[in-house]
């Protein structure tokens, strides 16, 4: 497969209280933005279990994007700090793993940036397609079901 | 020997036989086994032959303990021969249960390992640069080897597993405990790990020690610090997997003052053993500084060979991807 062709996969878990709102603001506003992404809405960023992240690539996804309030605004006070220091982490252990950390994003967006919303899936969108498909050891990597 | 006693088969495959040594361990109560079954395959210890298995009706051998990750084709083979022979196969100890150390080598292939091992380490001294073929010409007769294959793997992905005895190795109480289920016919639903239900940390004598909030603002090495005996060793800021392992191995570990490595794998509610410890661990680090929180990342050297140190064929992404091996 070309990467011409290649339309990268991508999973987003964003919060309830900022991202998932500001993603609504994008479509309320009718902001056009790449279609890649699947929405997976979480009450908070530091509700995202590592596992989550690892299963959504061995079941295909080729980039996976975690969303939250802006540093000092989560609605749960810390949440959003859980999921950058797990973010941070997880990171390195998947480059060890062999999969580039450019395919695991972060990134905070408040309730009323739909704009940056737009932005962060068109970019993230043609990152992934630069990088080219994931393709865990040609889907080989079927995850244990727990 | 009565023809009444139901038959019991041990076989090995990528192990250290540290779990031969597990059943040795039994020492008097290998006696009590041996009352009750008969062994009739156990290449460590006694002479029955692949023949001898293939001679069985299928379905005549009770129960087969296999220890060992499979990396080779021919342990492949002879697992497939025994499932097929057995009414009942157990993964006995961590390589067969999550892939063990051989399954470290799940962040390289059979090019890489076969480079290091044969050429690279500076003990090597191998000018004709030889390596194991699978085919090979000596005095015109052919010899064959099996074939090592790229990734190691856990027994259930090669054959159906029914139980599994975790440990490395796993300790005797356990394995009297599943021997004595079995003969009793008092084995709980297919599928389960013979080990209680719970984390390390439940059961630890040093959870008292544990602060009310476990905050790390400095990761530190077993050899780097004088380890506190009494203390959680979390507290330290040293990194224990007990939070993301199951419990059942009687801290041996904690009792010798060395933290938890995860070798009983997680539990039924984790299907991500590295993951969730990663999770945990992220969760404690103490600052929610950008800068420092990278900075205190660097210090832990090698997280997916500590939190998967005994599970990573059994984990979410099984290996590292070959794309990525040079």
């Amino acid at each position: 497969m070309s990467n011409e062709a290649f339309e990268p996969k991508l999973v987003g878990f964003l919060c309830n209280w900022c991202s998932y709102t500001g993603a609504d603001l994008a479509g309320t506003a009718r902001m056009t933005y790449a279609p890649n992404i699947r929405i997976i809405r979480v009450m908070c960023s530091g509700r995202v279990d590592p596992q989550f992240v690892l299963k959504a690539f061995a079941k295909g996804a080729d980039g996976v994007l975690i969303s939250g309030c802006h540093p000092g605004d989560c609605h749960y006070q810390e949440g959003n700090y859980n999921a950058l220091r797990r973010h941070r982490l997880l990171s390195k252990m998947l480059e060890q793993l062999g999969i580039e950390k450019e395919r695991f994003r972060l990134e905070w967006v408040s309730a009323a940036e739909g704009g940056k919303f737009q932005q962060v899936c068109n970019d993230f969108t043609e990152q992934i397609k630069k990088l080219g498909p994931l393709n865990l050891n040609g889907g080989k990597n079927e995850p244990r079901e727990a | 020997m009565s023809p009444e006693k139901p038959k019991v088969a041990f076989y090995w495959c990528a192990s250290c036989g540290g779990c031969e040594e597990a059943v040795i361990d039994l020492a008097e109560d290998i006696l009590k086994v041996v009352e009750a079954v008969d062994i009739v395959f156990w290449p460590v210890a006694l002479d029955f032959k692949k023949k001898d298995v293939e001679a069985m009706e299928d379905g005549s051998i009770a129960v087969s303990f296999i220890n060992g990750a499979v990396r080779l084709s021919e342990q492949e083979e002879m697992v497939k021969l025994l499932r097929k022979k057995s009414q009942l196969v157990i993964a006995f100890g961590s390589c067969s249960h999550l892939g063990g150390i051989p399954g470290l080598g799940n962040f390289w292939n059979k090019e890489t390992i076969f480079r290091r091992a044969y050429h690279t380490t500076p003990s090597t001294d191998n000018p004709e640069k030889t390596v194991p073929l699978e085919k090979t010409e000596v005095d015109g007769k052919e010899l064959h080897l099996p074939s090592f294959y790229d990734t190691v793997y856990t027994l259930d992905q090669v054959i159906d597993v029914d139980y599994y005895l975790p440990g490395c190795a796993p300790p005797r109480d356990l394995i009297m405990n599943a021997l004595q289920a079995i003969l009793e016919g008092k084995l709980p639903a297919k599928g389960a790990v013979l080990s209680p239900n719970k984390s390390l940390c439940d059961d630890c004598d040093r959870n008292e020690s544990k602060p009310e909030k476990l905050a790390i603002k400095e990761i530190k090495r077993p050899w780097e610090v004088e380890i506190d005996p009494e203390k959680c060793f979390l507290a330290q800021g040293i990194i224990c997997l007990g939070p993301a392992t199951r419990t059942g191995c009687g801290q041996r570990c904690i009792e010798a003052n060395m933290p938890c490595r995860g070798c009983f794998g997680p539990t039924d509610q984790v299907y991500d053993q590295g993951a969730k410890f990663l999770s945990a661990l992220a969760s404690i680090l103490d600052t929610n500084d950008e800068k420092e929180i990278e900075k205190l990342i660097e210090t832990i050297v090698d997280p997916a060979g500590t939190f998967y140190r005994f599970s990573l064929p059994a984990s979410t992404v099984r290996r590292r991807r070959m794309e990525a091996i040079k």
